[in-house]
C-alpha cells in the first residue's frame, strides 16, 4: 500500500501555498494583559518543499508551528494575523473542523519520542489508531495498515512489533514509529518540531534521511523547526530565521548560508562547528535573548549585536527585500559585507544539501 | 516549548497564593468558634446529664420552654436542651481530640527520634511494630481496644492515642532521617556534642513542622473516631455528653425530631472540615509543592 | 517479578502473624482475669479455676501464646461462649454480608468518582471542580453513622423508596454501600482529577491531538490508561478500607455482616469472636494489599517480563 492510497486528495499545484501564516501574533494572556511571543510572521509552505525555522529556544519558533496545527498551549491564543491551511481560514475553525484536519491536512513529528508516546498503549496501536478512529476500519485492517506503515518508515519486524511498548523501543526506532503516525492519514502539511534533537548523532542523520525521504516522496510541504543549522542544511530549501518572536531573514538555503544579511545569522553560522576548524574554534552570539515581557526598544537584537547604532535602538527595522530574499535589519549591507571575507568558504556553507540528503534512502533500512 | 517557560508559571501561581488563606481563615474562624465553646459554653450553660423535663422534650429548634427561655436547637428525648447538650459534647470532643494528639504525637516523636536518629535494632522492631499496626485498619483496633477496657474518657484517650502514634513516629522518623547527616550535625558530632544535645539542638526543630501538620490533620480524625466509638457505645460513658452518642440516642426519634441526631453530626462535620481547612494551609505553607 | 512479589507475600504473612499478636496481647493480658469476665464477679473458687483449666488459662501466658498460635493456624479461635459454635465459623457466616456491602461500595466509589473526577479534569477550576472539591473535604469529615441515619430517614422513612435494614429484599443493600461510598466519592474524584490533569500536560496527549484523536478519546482512553494504575492501587486500599469501615455501618443498618458480629462480641465479651472477626478482616486487608501489588506489575506495561 501506497502513502497515496490513503491520501484525501492531491496536493495542489503550482505554487499554491499548502499551509500559510499571514502576519500571526501569539501570546500568552494572563488576566487581561497579553505578553506577546510571536509578533507578525508570515510564511508560505509549498508542497514538496521544506522551510526550515532557526532560532535559538524562545525565540517563538515552536510556537509558530503549534499554532500551524491548532494545538497552542494554554493561556497561548492567536492575537491578530491568520493561519491558512490549504486554503481555508483557520479562525473559523471549529473544535470538530481542528480534528478533522489534524493527521488528514497537517501532521506533527516531535521533539522528544518518548514523551511523545503514551507509555500506556503498544506502539502499534498507536500507530493504528488513526485509521480506527478516523477513518472507521476495522481492527484487522487497522492493524494491517499500521503494520505496513511500520515497514515503510524502516521499523524492522514490523509484525512482531506491533504490541511493543514504547520503552521497548531504541529512541531511533520510537523516532520513527512518531513519523509514522504522522503520515498514516496522508497530510498535505508536516510539522517536524526539532525532529532529531532528542536522538543520538548516529541516529539522527538516519531519521532526517528517513523524514527527506518520506517528504519527497509524498510531495510535503514541510516546515522544519530546529536550532540546529546543520540539520536544516540537510533537508531545508528554504530558510526563516527568527529572534525574538519576528523573522529577521529569510530566503533559499543556499543564499542565507552563503550570504547571511542579519547579524543574528551570521552569529548562528557563526557558532555553527563546521569540522573544518580544528579544536572547534566557535563564535557564540553573546548575551541572552529577550524577555517577552521587558523587550528592548528598537531592534529586539540590537543590546547583542556588534553592528547595532543609534538608530538600532529606536526603530525596529521592517523585514524587507525582494526575490525570496528578505532581511529586517540596518545594517544588512555593512554584515554582507562583513562575511563576505576570505573566511567565508570556510563558514557557513552547507556540506551537504537536501537532494543529497533525499537521495541516499536505501541506507537508510 | 522553552519559549513558554518563562511567563506563565508565576501568573498561574499568584491567583492561588491569594485565594487559599480565605479558606484557612474560614477554617481558623470555625475551629476557634469550637474552642470557644468548648471553653466557655458549659461554663454559660451548664449541663446536667441526669436532668430531665418530660413535659419539654421533642420540641422543635426554636420553641419556648416553661421558664421562659428558647431552645434554639430543641430539646431532646427527655427534655434537655441540645444547645447545652452540644456545648457539654464539645468540651468532650476538643479535650479527646487534643489530649489524643498530644499523648500520641509524644509517644510518636519519642519512637520516631529513637528510630529515625539512632536507626539500628531499635528502628527495626518499631518499624515493623508500625507496619503491623498499619495493617490494621485502624477502627478496627479502635473497637478492640476500647471494647476491652470499657468505657471512660481516660480510655478512649488511651486507645485513639495508640492506634495514632505510628503515624506521628513516621513523620518525625523520616525527619529525624533527613537530618541525621547533615553537614552541620556531623559538624557538632565531631564538636563532641552528645546524643541529647544534637538530638534537642538540631534534630529536633526539624521534626516540629512535620509534627504539627500531622497533629492538624490527626485532631480532625480523632474526633471522628471518638464519635463513632460514642456512637457504638464503647467509647465516652453515658454521664458525659457526646456528640457521637447523641446522635445514637437520636436514631430511635428520626422520624418524630430528626434535630437530636442532625445538630451533633453537624457540629462535628463543621469542625472537622474546619480543621481540614486549617490542616490544608499548614501543609501547603510547609511544603509550596504539595498543593494542587 | 517473581522475586519480589514472593517478597511482598512474605512480608504479608509477617504481618498478619503481628496482627494476630497483638490481638492476643490486647485481649488476653489487658483485660485481666478472664475467667472473671466470663462467669461475673459473683462466681466461686472453684468455678473459677475449672474455667481457667478449660481454657488453659492456669498455663504460663508464652504457652498460651503458642497453644494460641498452634489453633489459629487451624482456623480454629475457640467457641463463642455467647453463640455455641465455633467463633470463626460465627465469623465465615457473616463474611459474605459484609464483603457484599463492600463490594457494592467500591462499584459505586468507582462508577461515580472516576467520571466525575474525569469532568473535573476537563474543566478546572469550573463550578463542578470546586463542589467536588468541597465535597471531597465534607465527605471525609462526615461521620459515616450520621450520613447513614439521614439517608434512613430520607429514602426509608419519608419517601419509601428503600428498606432501611437488612430484613427488606435484596435492596437493602443499596443504602448501607451508598453509605459506605458516598464519603469517598469526592476523595477518588479529586485523584482521579489531579491525576488526569498531570497527564493532560504531558507530550503524549500532544500527539494524540495532532493525529486527530477527539478530546474525549484523549482523555478517557490515552489518559485513563496512564491513571489507571494509581486507581487500581487505591481501590484496592479503598476495599479494605470499606470492609472495616463497614462495622460502623453495619450497626447503623443492623445489616448481618462481620462488623455488627464484632461489635455485638465486644458489648458482650466474647472475645474468640472477637478475634476471630478481627483477624478475618485483618488478612483480608492484607491480603488486598498484596493483590493490589500484583496487579500493579500486571499492569505497568514497564513492569513486563522480559524487563523485570
Amino acid at each position: 500500500m501506497t502513502m497515496s492510497a490513503v491520501h484525501p486528495a492531491p496536493t495542489p499545484p503550482g505554487e499554491d501555498a499548502a499551509a500559510e501564516l499571514r502576519d500571526v501574533h501569539i501570546g500568552f494572556r494572563s488576566g487581561r494583559h497579553v505578553t506577546p511571543v510571536v509578533r507578525g510572521v508570515t510564511l508560505r509552505l509549498l508542497p514538496g518543499r521544506v522551510l526550515a525555522l532557526v532560532g535559538e529556544s524562545g525565540s517563538g519558533k515552536s510556537l509558530t508551528s503549534l499554532a500551524l496545527i491548532g494545538l497552542l498551549p494554554p493561556g497561548a491564543e492567536i492575537t491578530s494575523g491568520s493561519v491558512v491551511l490549504g486554503g481555508d481560514d483557520t479562525a473559523g475553525f471549529t473544535a470538530r473542523q481542528w480534528r478533522e484536519a489534524r493527521g488528514s491536512r497537517v501532521a506533527m513529528v516531535f521533539q522528544d519520542p518518548m514523551a511523545a508516546l503514551n507509555p500506556g498503549f503498544a506502539v502499534g496501536r498507536q500507530i493504528a489508531e488513526p485509521f480506527r478512529r478516523r477513518l472507521g476500519a476495522s481492527r484487522r485492517d487497522a492493524r494491517e495498515r499500521a503494520v505496513a506503515l511500520m515497514r515503510e518508515v524502516g521499523i524492522a519486524d514490523a509484525e512482531t512489533r506491533y504490541g511493543d511498548h514504547p520503552h521497548e523501543f531504541s529512541g531511533g526506532m520510537r523516532q520513527r514509529a512518531v513519523i509514522a503516525m504522522a503520515l498514516a492519514l496522508g497530510p498535505s502539511v508536516l510539522l517536524a518540531d526539532e525532529p532529531t534533537t532528542a536522538l543520538d548523532v548516529t541516529v539522527q542523520a538516519q531519521i532526517l534521511r528517513l523524514l527527506a525521504r518520506r517528504q519527497q516522496e509524498a510531495g510535503l510541504a514541510t516546515l522544519l523547526v530546529s536550532h540546529d543549522l546543520g540539520v536544516v542544511a540537510r533537508m531545508a530549501h528554504e530558510v526563516a530565521v527568527m529572534y525574538a518572536g519576528r523573522i529577521v531573514e529569510q530566503g533559499p538555503l543556499d543564499a542565507v548560508y552563503t550570504r547571511p544579511a542579519h547579524p543574528y545569522t551570521l552569529g548562528l553560522l557563526r557558532a555553527m562547528p563546521d569540522g573544518k576548524e580544528e579544536g572547534g574554534r566557535l563564535t557564540p552570539i553573546a548575551g541572552l535573548p529577550p524577555d517577552p515581557r521587558r523587550p528592548p526598544g528598537g531592534c529586539a537584537f540590537h543590546p547583542r549585536c556588534p553592528f547595532a547604532t543609534d538608530v538600532c535602538r529606536t526603530e525596529d527595522p521592517p523585514l524587507a527585500g525582494s526575490g525570496g530574499r528578505s532581511v529586517a535589519c540596518h545594517h544588512a549591507d555593512e554584515v554582507r559585507a562583513a562575511h563576505s571575507g576570505p573566511d567565508s568558504a570556510a563558514h557557513g556553507a552547507p556540506q551537504s544539501g537536501p537532494h543529497s540528503a533525499a537521495h541516499s534512502t536505501e541506507e537508510d533500512r | 516549548m522553552s519559549a513558554i517557560a518563562a511567563a506563565p508559571p508565576q501568573a498561574a501561581a499568584e491567583p492561588r497564593r491569594r485565594r487559599l488563606p480565605a479558606r484557612a481563615w474560614i477554617g481558623l474562624a470555625v475551629v476557634g468558634l469550637f474552642v470557644l465553646a468548648a471553653l466557655l459554653g458549659p461554663v454559660l450553660m451548664p449541663y446536667d446529664p441526669v436532668a430531665t423535663d418530660l413535659p419539654h422534650r421533642l420540641l422543635p429548634p426554636g420553641s419556648r420552654l416553661g421558664d421562659g427561655s428558647v431552645a434554639w436547637l430543641g430539646t431532646d428525648q427527655v427534655g434537655r436542651d441540645m444547645l447545652t447538650t452540644l456545648l457539654a459534647g464539645s468540651r468532650v470532643s476538643l479535650l479527646v481530640g487534643a489530649a489524643t494528639v498530644l499523648a500520641g504525637g509524644a509517644v510518636g516523636l519519642v519512637a520516631g527520634l529513637v528510630s529515625g536518629y539512632f536507626g539500628g535494632w531499635a528502628d527495626a522492631v518499631l518499624s515493623r511494630v508500625g507496619d503491623v499496626q498499619l495493617a490494621f485498619p485502624s477502627i478496627l483496633l479502635a473497637i478492640l481496644i476500647a471494647g476491652v477496657l470499657g468505657p471512660s474518657v481516660t480510655n478512649v484517650v488511651i486507645t485513639l492515642a495508640v492506634t495514632r502514634w505510628v503515624v506521628f513516629a513516621r513523620v518525625v522518623r523520616a525527619s529525624a532521617l533527613a537530618t541525621r547527616d547533615l553537614e552541620f550535625v556531623d559538624s557538632a558530632r565531631v564538636l563532641g556534642a552528645g546524643h541529647l544535645r544534637i538530638l534537642v539542638r538540631h534534630v529536633l526543630p526539624s521534626c516540629w513542622q512535620p509534627l504539627l501538620v500531622a497533629a492538624t490533620v490527626q485532631i480532625g480524625l480523632v474526633m471522628v473516631a471518638e464519635a463513632s466509638l460514642s456512637f457504638l457505645g464503647l467509647g465516652i460513658p453515658p454521664d458525659q455528653a457526646s456528640w457521637g452518642a447523641t446522635v445514637a440516642a437520636g436514631r430511635d426519634y428520626l422520624g418524630s425530631a430528626w434535630w437530636i441526631s442532625t445538630m451533633p453530626a453537624i457540629a462535628l462535620a463543621a469542625v472537622v472540615t474546619g480543621v481540614g481547612l486549617v490542616g490544608d494551609a499548614f501543609r501547603d505553607l510547609a511544603d509550596p509543592r504539595a498543593q494542587l | 517479578m517473581g522475586r519480589f512479589l514472593l517478597r511482598r507475600a512474605g512480608q504479608a504473612v509477617l504481618v498478619a502473624w503481628g496482627a494476630v499478636t497483638l490481638v492476643f496481647v490486647v485481649v488476653r493480658v489487658v483485660p485481666g482475669d478472664p475467667a472473671t469476665l466470663i462467669l461475673g464477679p459473683d462466681a466461686s473458687a472453684d468455678q473459677l479455676a475449672s474455667v481457667r483449666a478449660d481454657f488453659g488459662l492456669d498455663k504460663p501466658l508464652w504457652q498460651q501464646y503458642l497453644t494460641h498460635m498452634g489453633e489459629v493456624l487451624h482456623g480454629d479461635f475457640g467457641d463463642s461462649w455467647r453463640l455455641g459454635g465455633g467463633a470463626m465459623s460465627a465469623t465465615l457466616d457473616r463474611f459474605p454480608a459484609t464483603l457484599e456491602l463492600a463490594a457494592l461500595a467500591l462499584v459505586i466509589t468507582l462508577a461515580a468518582g472516576f467520571p466525575l473526577g474525569m469532568l473535573c479534569a476537563r474543566r478546572p477550576g469550573r463550578i463542578l471542580d470546586a463542589l467536588v472539591s468541597a465535597g471531597s473535604l465534607v465527605g471525609q469529615a462526615l461521620p459515616s453513622f450520621w450520613l447513614g441515619i439521614v439517608l434512613i430517614l430520607l429514602f426509608a422513612r419519608q419517601l419509601h423508596w428503600l428498606p432501611s435494614t437488612a430484613g427488606g429484599g435484596p435492596e437493602a443493600v443499596i443504602l448501607p454501600s451508598v453509605t459506605l461510598a458516598l464519603p469517598f466519592v469526592g476523595w477518588l474524584a479529586r485523584l482521579v482529577r489531579n491525576g488526569a490533569l498531570e497527564e493532560i500536560g504531558k507530550d503524549y496527549v500532544r500527539t494524540a491531538r495532532a493525529k486527530g484523536t477527539g478530546e474525549g478519546a484523549v482523555l478517557y482512553v490515552h489518559v485513563a490508561r496512564n491513571i489507571a494504575l494509581p486507581v487500581v492501587t487505591v481501590l484496592g486500599l479503598l476495599m479494605g478500607n470499606f470492609i472495616a469501615n463497614a462495622v460502623i455501618v453495619e450497626v447503623v443498618f443492623s445489616w448481618p455482616g462481620l462488623g455488627s458480629l464484632m461489635v455485638d462480641a465486644i458489648t458482650n465479651r466474647d472475645y474468640a469472636v472477637v478475634e476471630a472477626a478481627i483477624v478475618t478482616i485483618t488478612v483480608c486487608y492484607i491480603a488486598l494489599n498484596l493483590v493490589v501489588d500484583v496487579l500493579c506489575v500486571a499492569l505497568d506495561p514497564r513492569l513486563t517480563p522480559q524487563n523485570a
